[in-house]
């Protein structure tokens, strides 16, 4: 089973993302299981939820303490909140800035496999493509590149189904800039 | 048909399968998004010769869904914590007139202090209320709970509460299975009522009885709540050869072969609790889980065979009763009268409080190595918290770790002067 957890602030999408990855996943064949954590919803308050993508039906509905993956859709987080926490050792982290990795979280990256821990200018892409700060689809898009578990075709066609027309097409090219993003890093190319 | 939505969703595309002549409900989280979803099938025709009434509070909900179940149509609505509670008059009455409304409750806490999240006390406030009560312990079952509980209430008699876990269920994105509207309508014919309020043939519904017929009707209301757990087996069995899905039922077992200690749960930890029993087999420890569905009528002949010769019996409790124990307790230990069974209550889980598999292994280990001392004991607790407070206010403290009963009242004997 892949459990993923995403952190990110009131507005960003955050819950949708999670929803998003899920039928994603359900796509593909896989059995798939989104929940948030349950709060008061604020805009811009941190918000967390989660994902868990397994071959078999998913019986557990506790939140996940140990994730193999996580997503960090807002970089401010970082300093507030302990997004890494009960991180899988093998596991990966994407998270949303222009800048590397190594400058973001140093420490992270020492801690982590090589190639595992990934940032991705997802708030640019989405203001490109979509003309607001939603970096839901290219955070899950940068997920699929550096995991494989998940195809790029996947993350774009759940919220294409979600947004029929212009929104869910825009969501569908932010998430293959972030794609490629990552597929450019992780071979080396310019990005790297 | 398969698909990947909200918990909420799932229920409300299957209310609508059921065809419900009206639905009324207020808004209230967690439930709020299940009538959101209806509200919008009836607007855009996808659920037709249906009555989606906006009402202004709880009380009105259940009134209208009497006033409508009452005039002879199938009549849904939902609720949870507080809204519920705001509703009590009207769901007594709609027992007492043997009303077959079905209502989820997306079970709640209840303050004060105000809370969201997901525990047991809402819906187990409405034990007495003359409802069949049954629980869910997935989407799925919950899904398939609400059709099936159309049926039951209809033959039965009396309405159903359909009570399923507020936000882990309701707010939960999975795969679901939806029937068909062939196999709904084969399964569930349409509504017909023995009698029913019309205005061209006017009859008189809910008049005053006194002590001469009273206690003789409430005894025809038991009779109805007896009739209704064979009716539960029977209705179970029909659905499950329809649809192939295994949901429903008065109880059910996981690895409860052989099992040293089985844990009784209602709700959506049995999912949780089945994972962890798996991790404690590979150790060689032996926890069966006995899903309960059914808790009013309550099945103690069920449970009775359910439990057979196990000695070591946990109840996981989201709720208790102030000044007295746990709320399934009692019920339990009729149900083990005379089996010479160890019964003991861990109560978690309140208030929205995560019950892990570690919570579940937790209680299974202290009851292998006989730590109940009291009949209930709270688990993941955070005594710092509780100390922060005795401490300073009574001069005393509490010992890490679960906590019993019986540790928590001795406490009173050392308060200081």
């Amino acid at each position: 089973m892949l459990q993923i957890r995403l952190h990110g602030r009131g507005g960003q999408g955050v819950v949708t993302a999670a929803e998003m990855l899920s039928l994603a996943a359900f796509l593909e064949g896989h059995f798939a299981q989104a929940f948030p954590s349950f709060g008061s919803e604020r805009t811009g308050a941190p918000v967390v939820a989660y994902a868990r993508i397994d071959d078999k039906e998913i019986r557990t509905h506790e939140p996940i303490l140990e994730p193999n993956a996580v997503v960090v859709q807002d970089k401010t987080l970082l300093g507030a909140i302990d997004v890494f926490a009960g991180i899988d050792p093998q596991g990966f982290a994407i998270i949303n800035s222009a800048e590397p990795a190594e400058v973001v979280v140093p420490d992270l990256v020492k801690k982590l496999p090589a190639g595992h821990v990934l940032t991705v200018p997802a708030t640019d892409f989405a203001m490109q493509k979509i003309g607001r700060p939603l970096p839901g689809a290219p955070m899950l898009a940068a997920l699929a590149a550096a995991t494989g578990v998940f195809a790029l075709e996947s993350v774009q066609k759940s919220f294409q189904s979600r947004y029929p027309g212009k929104v869910g097409d825009a969501n569908a090219d932010t998430a293959a800039l972030a794609y490629e993003y990552i597929m450019n890093l992780k071979n080396g190319g310019n990005n790297a | 048909m398969l698909k990947q939505i909200e918990g909420s969703l799932g229920i409300a595309e299957a209310v609508a399968l059921c065809r419900p002549g009206a639905v009324c409900a207020y808004p209230i989280s967690p439930q709020t998004h299940i009538v959101e979803n209806l509200g919008k099938m009836v607007k855009t025709g996808k659920l037709q010769d249906c009555e989606f009434v906006n009402v202004e509070s709880e009380f009105s909900a259940i009134s209208v869904s009497i006033g409508a179940s009452a005039g002879g149509v199938r009549a849904y609505t939902a609720t949870a914590s507080q809204g519920l509670l705001y509703m009590v008059e009207g769901v007594y009455n709609a027992s007492g007139l043997g009303l077959p409304i079905v209502m989820t409750v997306a079970s709640r806490a209840i303050g004060a202090p105000i809370n969201i999240w997901n525990d047991h006390s809402d819906s187990l406030s409405q034990r007495d209320s003359g409802w069949l009560q049954l629980f869910c312990e997935s989407n799925q079952d919950a899904l398939d709970t609400h059709i099936m509980a159309f049926k039951i209430a209809e033959e039965v008699g009396l309405p159903v509460m359909v009570c399923m876990d507020g936000f882990v269920l309701t707010h939960a994105f999975e795969r679901l299975d939806l029937p068909s509207q062939e196999q709904v309508d084969q399964f569930l014919p349409p509504y017909e009522p023995r009698e029913f309020l019309d205005p061209k043939e006017p009859i008189s519904m809910g008049g005053m009885v006194g002590p001469e017929a009273f206690t003789e009707l409430r005894i025809l209301q038991q009779r109805k709540m007896h009739k209704a757990l064979p009716i539960i087996e029977r209705v179970t069995k029909e659905y499950r050869e329809l649809t192939g899905h295994h949901s429903g039922g008065l109880l059910d077992c996981y690895n409860c072969d052989n099992a040293d200690v089985k844990l009784i749960i209602m709700g959506s930890t049995v999912g949780t609790a089945k994972d962890a029993v798996d991790e404690l087999a590979k150790q060689g420890i032996k926890a069966g889980i006995i899903s309960l569905k059914a808790f009013r009528p309550f099945p103690y002949e069920a449970l009775r065979a359910a439990i057979g010769d196990t000695k070591n019996v946990v109840i996981v409790e989201r709720h208790f009763s102030y000044g007295a124990r746990g709320i399934l307790y009692p019920e339990v230990e009729r149900a083990l009268r005379g089996t010479g069974a160890q019964i003991h209550t861990a109560v978690c889980g309140l208030g929205g409080r995560a019950i892990l598999g570690s919570t579940i292994k937790d209680i299974v280990n202290y009851s292998l190595n006989n730590k109940f001392s009291s009949e209930m004991t709270w688990f993941d607790v955070d005594t710092k918290l509780i100390n922060s407070y005795l401490k300073d206010t009574e001069g005393v403290t509490l010992p890490e770790g679960p906590l019993p009963e019986d540790v928590l009242m001795d406490t009173l004997q050392k308060v200081r002067a």
